[in-house]
């Protein structure tokens, strides 16, 4: 087989194991909607004392509620993407079988992530969406050319997403019970990804500082382009390099972790 | 209801059971550390949000800061408490599609009781001291006219806000034993009410307000109470003694989660396997 072929099997595994729970993803559009309906009246009231806060109108600020709502479990930002499992068999001693297999970790797991990220975005994601959509008053882009932009901005943030995500999961190789790590980059991920109030409302160095890591690749660039706030290039270019590195980094670290296992027998 | 002598065996089983998973959780001492210390983040970085808010803004749906913070820590404060004590009740979906919900109800002990105990989180403390953290600092910056009243309705709120919430806990548990995968759905109304209730009612719409008022009463963890230690005009114009309701909301909420919880038990088969 080769190896294109392979990992998009593994995509289309993870994809489809995903979808085989019904009820759990009818259950997160619910969760995800209502979510979406408390924080939507606390941002209209926020832009409601302060027209064009961030420079958001009021229809762009409840389209960006309802576009995190869509990409919170896409992107995992607040955790259950493939690194719980990952973590765990690193912890159990499993990841030995993934190593002797004749594929690459990262890439292998990256697939599946992204197999992943795809059936949330089409099972979950969209549902809350439209519902804001309907019956809020939302801004969204009339050209087929935004859209599309903002579909790469998308992929772009998977990418980001799980970037971040593999080197959470790696730490489990020194730590064996990775929960806390887990944790705490679940957390900083959803407050600097924008999930809880937009980076463009963090005022001063504060602002400038989050709007400069990482986590902006995830909610905030994805809207900046959908919201035409940005220029997609630039956004893009931003992403992208993040991406590398953060892969990059995680295949400098996979080398040195996995020079530390040690298989026992039995 | 339940004879005495059963709850005091539900708690003794209660008792043991955590203090089993507070002695193995510090066989893994930094990652408790690091789990308690998240958890308070995890908290507080909703707080942190709200102050970014009034860096820009100087009023919420007419509430100030301190006043905001009232309501945060309340509810947070409340939930933190129910969320300790019986939080692992929403793992209960898990163990129906594994089977090993069985092992609990050959036990000699209240299967509730057991469940609640499940895997017992010490490291929740830190969502509950940071709730507390909160409503501290709003007590000391809010100018309240306290009143003998005022001052017994503070803990009165507390420990009812946390009994609604576990009444919300184990009805949606009782809910796992039917929906099963779709455990998620709970989240809506455990995490989404305390969520709903750090921001004060005048920012939502009327529908909604009524929806956890009259069919889901979470306003009764805070809203009305605090609404008359504040002194602020009532959300629907309710009258002035639901603020004092909620120790009988709470009971309330408990017998009929109690009902939920025995019908879902009740119902219960094993998958068999």
């Amino acid at each position: 087989m080769g190896a294109g072929r392979l990992y998009a099997a593994v995509a289309s595994g993870a994809f489809r194991r995903y979808a085989t729970y019904r009820a759990a993803t009818a259950a997160g559009v619910f969760t995800n909607t209502v979510f979406g309906l408390i924080l939507v009246y606390t941002y209209l009231a926020l832009w409601d004392e302060k027209p064009h806060l961030g420079g958001y109108d009021q229809a762009q600020a409840v389209t960006y509620v309802w576009l995190g709502q869509a990409l919170l479990s896409t992107l995992a930002i607040g955790g259950g993407g493939v690194e719980d499992e990952l973590m765990e068999r690193i912890r159990t001693g499993d990841i030995a079988i993934d190593l002797y297999r004749p594929a690459d970790l990262q890439l292998w797991w990256l697939s599946a992530d992204l197999g992943r990220a795809l059936f949330q975005l089409m099972g979950r994601g969209v549902l809350p969406f439209v519902f804001g959509a309907v019956f809020f008053p939302v801004a969204l882009p009339s050209d087929a050319g935004t859209w599309a932009a903002f579909l790469v901005a998308v992929l772009l943030a998977m990418l980001v997403g799980f970037g971040i995500r593999f080197l959470v999961a790696l730490s489990a190789f020194w730590l064996l019970d990775g929960t806390g790590v887990a944790q705490t980059a679940w957390i900083t991920g959803f407050f600097c990804s924008g999930m809880v109030l937009p980076l463009n409302v963090f005022p001063g160095a504060i602002g400038e500082t989050v709007r400069a890591l990482p986590w902006s690749s995830l909610l905030q660039a994805p809207a900046d382009v959908l919201l035409g706030r940005a220029e997609p290039w630039g956004v893009f270019a931003f992403q992208g390099a993040w991406a590398l590195a953060l892969l990059a980094l995680g295949r400098l670290v996979q080398s040195v972790a996995t020079r530390r296992v040690v298989v026992q027998g039995g | 209801m339940a004879e005495p002598g059963r709850v005091a065996e539900g708690l003794r089983a209660y008792r043991m059971i955590a203090v089993m998973w507070i002695r193995s959780t510090m066989a893994y001492r930094a990652s408790f550390v690091m789990t308690t210390v998240a958890n308070f983040a995890a908290t507080a970085l909703d707080f942190v949000a709200i102050l970014l808010m009034f860096s820009r803004v100087d009023a919420l749906g007419g509430y100030t800061l301190p006043e905001v913070a009232f309501l945060y820590g309340l509810s947070g404060t409340a939930f933190g408490l129910a969320d300790l004590t019986i939080g692992s009740m929403e793992r209960l979906g898990r163990r129906v599609r594994d089977g090993t919900l069985d092992t609990l109800l050959v036990r000699p002990a209240p299967v509730l009781a057991q469940l609640a105990a499940d895997r017992f989180a010490l490291r929740r403390l830190g969502r509950v001291t940071q709730g507390a953290l909160v409503l501290g600092y709003a007590l000391t910056s809010l100018d309240i006219a306290w009143t003998p009243l005022k001052l017994l309705l503070m803990p009165v709120m507390v420990v009812s806000g946390a009994a609604i919430f576990s009444a919300v806990f184990v009805a949606g548990a009782a809910f796992q034993f039917v929906a099963q995968d779709a455990s998620e759905v709970q989240n809506a109304f455990t995490y989404g009410g305390t969520t709903l209730l750090q921001y004060p009612p005048t920012v939502f719409a009327k529908e909604l307000v009524r929806g956890v008022t009259f069919v889901l009463p979470l306003a009764f963890v805070n809203w009305l109470p605090a609404t008359y230690v504040l002194g602020r005009p009532y959300p629907l114009d309710l009258p002035v003694w639901t603020a004092f309701a909620p120790p009988l909301v709470a009971v309330g909420c408990c017998a009929l989660a109690g009902a939920a919880w025995r019908t879902g038990l009740r119902s219960y088969r094993s998958t068999g396997s």
